[in-house]
């Protein structure tokens, strides 16, 4: 990728970081640095893209040690699930053999699995002997008549977010627009429903949470056109350009998609959550706000009503259970604050919350939430988690899967609300789901039993477990 | 011998390898207070972090360089230097190793030149063992880079014996004692043995009144036990780095795996310690010879206990057979790894028909194999469902392609993440082997099918067993019921 579209990617105007330095994201530290590269967020941006063949051009390091570690969920095609690779060996790089086997490898995976498109991620080292991905994938697509879509992010360019940019730029430059929606079914229960598109944009389906909120989206009469990237299809992101609305889930990840499908189609966005009922609805009203279509209004209203209802009923045990438990909350992409409001809906008492990937604007609203004397932290590695969270007399940790085995170690009841997750926490249903995760872990016996010295020592001694 | 088929076709679909950055960190997290640098973009080390804690389920010490645009084109160096400076003043390891990843080592950095600067620069931080391994990702495979951190350890921390000589004649050991009188016992363990097969490893070796040091020692530190203290930016155990300058003292020196071949030629000619090779420990072959290699360096019987378990072995092979004795097996492994299972099944007389490994080895093609792929799971799933294959040996990877063919799968390698536990078995030995007996025989048995398909005879009176009747349907004219 040329320096110049480096730079323009860097500057991303939604962003509130934008203000801060000149480079946008902050250049990580030698030796203590977290978190992963431009190609890791490139790739779990679009990975989830479901009937594409995902090919990773480059040696084995970048999708052999990373393919099918992602709690995405597809609803039909498996084909992203498989780990492709040029798996470059040192002839390939020192010979100049590596554009000719991946053009070879486009070929295969078309033949093999007649995917809808391929699109291919370059890596450093692909990057540095300065294959042309453009080149190929060009010469690739009229060969074969395939989409073939070059991913230009290779790990060194970045961090995950700018990854995660990059493969956004490049959905907006190659894909989307490229073919219309059909028309929306007319459902015979409501023939006179008029229809109305949306998208939603940095929702991965982790758990298939969407799932949660799709069939509430269904009743509304709003159409998801298609949600980037999670469970969705190529032929989805073609349609984007057609939505009314488009809300973007997970902070600053894509937020340059909504801005340039704005600029480009005039398409109004939002951000938004679906974690914590109140913030579910909000998302709820904000599309009816942007469609502006009373009937709409309406009917969200009502469904909101019954579902907080119904809600509310089904969470009234938890919550009891739940009620004044200390949580120190470190997150990653998934909005902070929304896991706050969340949390303190359940009766939770948040002792400290992570901005570390939260706009100036998510830090308001967490301040806002927690009061202004609220513990913030920037950068938390893991021994300054474990130093809060005793200062703190937290209950518990809610973080991302890096931190699990910290927490574990430590002997600190643990929710795990990142990719890695298990469970789908999205949507009035996710909330009942979290209820009972955070109940299960802090009702659990095992605690006193892990804090319990052997029998044998005497009282207070810990022994260490080896010399 | 074996055949080997090389790689033909150009993606690589369902990676069976994994990186030899990663497999050299794995070892170096075999040392005590250690922790790995990876010279690289920061998604080398984060996904092997990733990668390594869903394996084990404990936090593993891992960090980077983390390359950016400016420093991958005009050079790195300063970005290591910066590395290594913040690693030793934050958590002052004793070990660190320093491993290249592909964009390092196409960049041509060299570390060793660096690694030079740093010491020159940085003197404070002369106390903490830095260890410089090359391991691009452009070759290889876990299981190379693995080995090539074990040998690199060795070329760093391991002394001459006390009589440096040229030729790398033996020489005589520290004071007093004399080879043989020695109680010391050096391992060298491949990337083949989990933290359970060191375990076994070491119990086994101190029936004998020896005592082991396992270079590297997994079992020490990704055992999975819970410490007293709750943080630690480092390796929490393994082999202790003091127990370098030990090697030359022992009375001999195991070496378990192929891989491991040049690291055990170093070994040797660094110490002079007698060395005892063994490509692998599966089976009752390959552990007869373990103990009567201990038998004889301990200069003692056999205790009455082992020879127990292989009694136990011997009766867990005579009921398994019936199963085992021509099963059709797919594998997937690394190459000793391979090895092992490749000889375990052998010895059962079953029938290994599929074999991909993920890169080629010298001593491949000595394998008890007809052939060996070079590939990746893909091909597995092919050629097993080609030779019909009925039960899958591999890594986690392997289950889709095993539910799949519908066959079951057996997990074993790196990864292993959709279960728990996977780290602490034990394959080796007498015991480790009847285990996998058991459970080989016990996975065929529960997809089996034996016995003859039911037949329905036309004249048979059984009105309950025709299909027609268990299933409600409508009779028609042929059993309308005149047998009733």
């Amino acid at each position: 990728m040329k320096t110049s579209d480096l730079a323009a990617l860097r500057d991303e105007p939604a962003c509130s970081h934008n203000l801060q330095a000149k480079t946008g994201c902050v250049r990580p530290t030698p030796g203590a640095a977290a978190g992963g590269c431009a190609f890791d967020g490139a790739q779990i941006s679009l990975l989830p893209i479901a009937d594409v063949a995902h090919i990773v051009h480059g040696p084995i390091a970048c999708a052999g040690d990373s393919w099918d570690n992602r709690g995405t969920q597809s609803s039909g095609p498996a084909l992203f699930k498989l780990g492709m690779t040029t798996d470059l060996n040192e002839q390939d790089v020192i010979m100049g053999r590596s554009e000719k086997r991946l053009f070879h490898g486009i070929k295969q995976a078309i033949d093999r699995y007649a995917p809808a498109a391929v699109f291919v991620y370059s890596t450093c080292v692909t990057a540095l002997i300065g294959d042309d991905l453009e080149a190929i994938c060009k010469a690739a697509t009229e060969r074969w008549g395939v989409p073939i879509i070059p991913i230009d992010a290779a790990g060194f360019y970045g961090s995950k977010n700018f990854g995660n940019r990059i493969a956004g730029e490049a959905m907006i430059k190659y894909v989307v627009g490229g073919s219309e929606p059909e028309p929306p079914p007319v459902d015979p229960a409501r023939p006179e429903l008029k229809v109305h598109n949306i998208n939603l944009i940095g929702e991965y389906n982790i758990a298939g949470e969407l799932w949660n909120t799709l069939p509430l989206f269904d009743e509304l009469g709003l159409r998801l056109l298609c949600s980037m990237s999670g469970d969705a299809r190529f032929r989805e992101i073609q349609t984007m350009h057609r939505a009314e609305v488009n809300m973007v889930v997970c902070s600053r990840a894509m937020l340059n998609v909504a801005r340039k499908l704005q600029e480009r189609f005039g398409t109004p966005w939002f951000e938004g959550s679906f974690y914590g009922v109140s913030d579910v609805s909000a998302a709820l009203r904000q599309f009816a706000a942007r469609i502006n279509d009373p009937d709409l209004t309406q009917r969200t209203e009502t469904l909101i009503a019954r579902e907080e209802a119904n809600t509310h009923a089904a969470l009234a045990p938890w919550r009891e259970r739940l009620r004044g438990k200390r949580v120190l909350l470190y997150t990653g992409g998934v909005k902070s604050w929304s896991i706050v409001a969340a949390l303190q809906e359940l009766g939770m008492t948040v002792v400290a919350s992570g901005t570390k990937k939260s706009t100036e604007e998510d830090k308001a609203r967490i301040r806002e939430l927690m009061g202004e004397d609220a513990q913030l932290i920037e950068d938390g590695n893991p021994r300054i988690l474990l130093e809060m969270a005793r200062a703190h007399r937290a209950d518990l940790l809610v973080a991302g899967g890096r931190n699990l085995y910290t927490a574990l170690k430590a002997r600190l009841p643990f929710v795990d609300v990142n990719q890695e997750r298990e469970h789908g926490y999205a949507g009035y249903r996710g909330m009942i789901t979290l209820a009972q995760e955070l109940t299960r872990t802090l009702e659990s016996p095992i605690w006193d039993a892990v804090r319990r010295p052997a029998p044998w020592l005497p009282h207070g001694v810990t022994e260490p477990v080896h010399g | 011998m074996a055949e080997i088929i090389r790689r033909s076709k150009p993606l690589s679909v369902s990676p069976l390898k994994s990186s030899q950055p990663l497999g050299a960190s794995l070892a170096l997290l075999g040392l005590n207070r250690a922790i790995p640098l990876l010279h690289g973009a920061q998604g080398c080390t984060a996904f092997a972090k990733v990668f390594l804690v869903r394996h084990f389920r404990e936090p593993i010490p891992l960090q980077t360089s983390a390359l950016d645009p400016i420093s991958s084109i005009m050079g790195a160096d300063d970005s290591l230097l910066a590395g290594l400076r913040t690693v030793c003043e934050k958590h002052h390891p004793a070990a660190v190793g320093l491993l290249t990843t592909g964009l390092t080592e196409a960049q041509g950095a060299d570390i060793h030149r660096v690694l030079r600067e740093f010491r020159e620069r940085c003197p404070e931080f002369q106390a903490v063992r830095i260890v410089p391994v090359n391991t691009p990702d452009f070759s290889g495979c876990l299981e190379s880079g693995f080995a090539a951190a074990v040998t690199a350890m060795i070329a760093e921390w391991v002394p001459s014996a006390n009589h440096p000589d040229a030729l790398g004649h033996p020489s005589l050991t520290k004071a007093g004692k004399k080879p043989g009188q020695a109680r010391q016992i050096n391992v060298l363990c491949g990337s083949s043995l989990t933290p359970g097969d060191l375990e076994a490893l070491r119990e086994l070796i101190e029936r004998f009144g020896l005592h082991p040091v396992l270079l590297p020692d997994l079992a020490d530190s990704l055992d999975g036990h819970l410490d007293a203290e709750d943080y630690h930016p480092l390796t929490t155990g393994g082999t202790p780095l003091a127990a370098f300058t030990t090697l030359g003292d022992a009375a001999a020196t195991l070496v378990i795996g192929a891989s491991l071949d040049r690291a055990a030629d170093l070994l040797h000619e660094r110490t002079g310690v007698p060395t005892h090779r063994f490509p692998h420990l599966f089976g009752l072959e390959a552990t007869d010879r373990l103990v009567m290699t201990l038998a004889g360096i301990a200069d003692q019987s056999v205790p009455a206990t082992v020879a127990r378990q292989r009694a136990q072995l011997q009766d867990a092979m005579l009921d398994t057979h019936f199963l085992l004795g021509r099963a059709r097996i797919a594998i997937a492994a690394d190459p000793d790894l391979l090895h092992g299972f490749s000889q375990l099944l052998a010895e059962m007389g079953a029938e290994v028909v599929v074999a991909v490994t993920s890169a080629t080895t010298p001593t491949l093609a000595q394998l008890p194999l007809k052939q060996v792929q070079i590939g990746d799971l893909d091909d597995l799933e092919t050629l097993a469902r080609e030779r019909d294959a009925e039960l899958v040996i591999g890594s986690s990877h392997a289950l889709d392609a095993a539910n799949r063919l519908a066959a079951p799968l057996l997990r074993a390698g790196y990864p292993l993440h959709d279960q728990f536990g996977g780290y602490q078995r034990a394959w080796i030995g007498y015991r480790g082997a009847r285990q996998a007996l058991f459970d080989l025989a016990n996975a065929l048995l529960s997809h089996a099918e034996h016995a003859v398909a039911p037949y329905h005879s036309f004249y048979s009176g059984k009105a309950d067993a025709r299909p027609e009747v268990r299933h409600g349907a409508t009779p028609t004219f042929a059993d309308s019921g005149r047998w009733h």
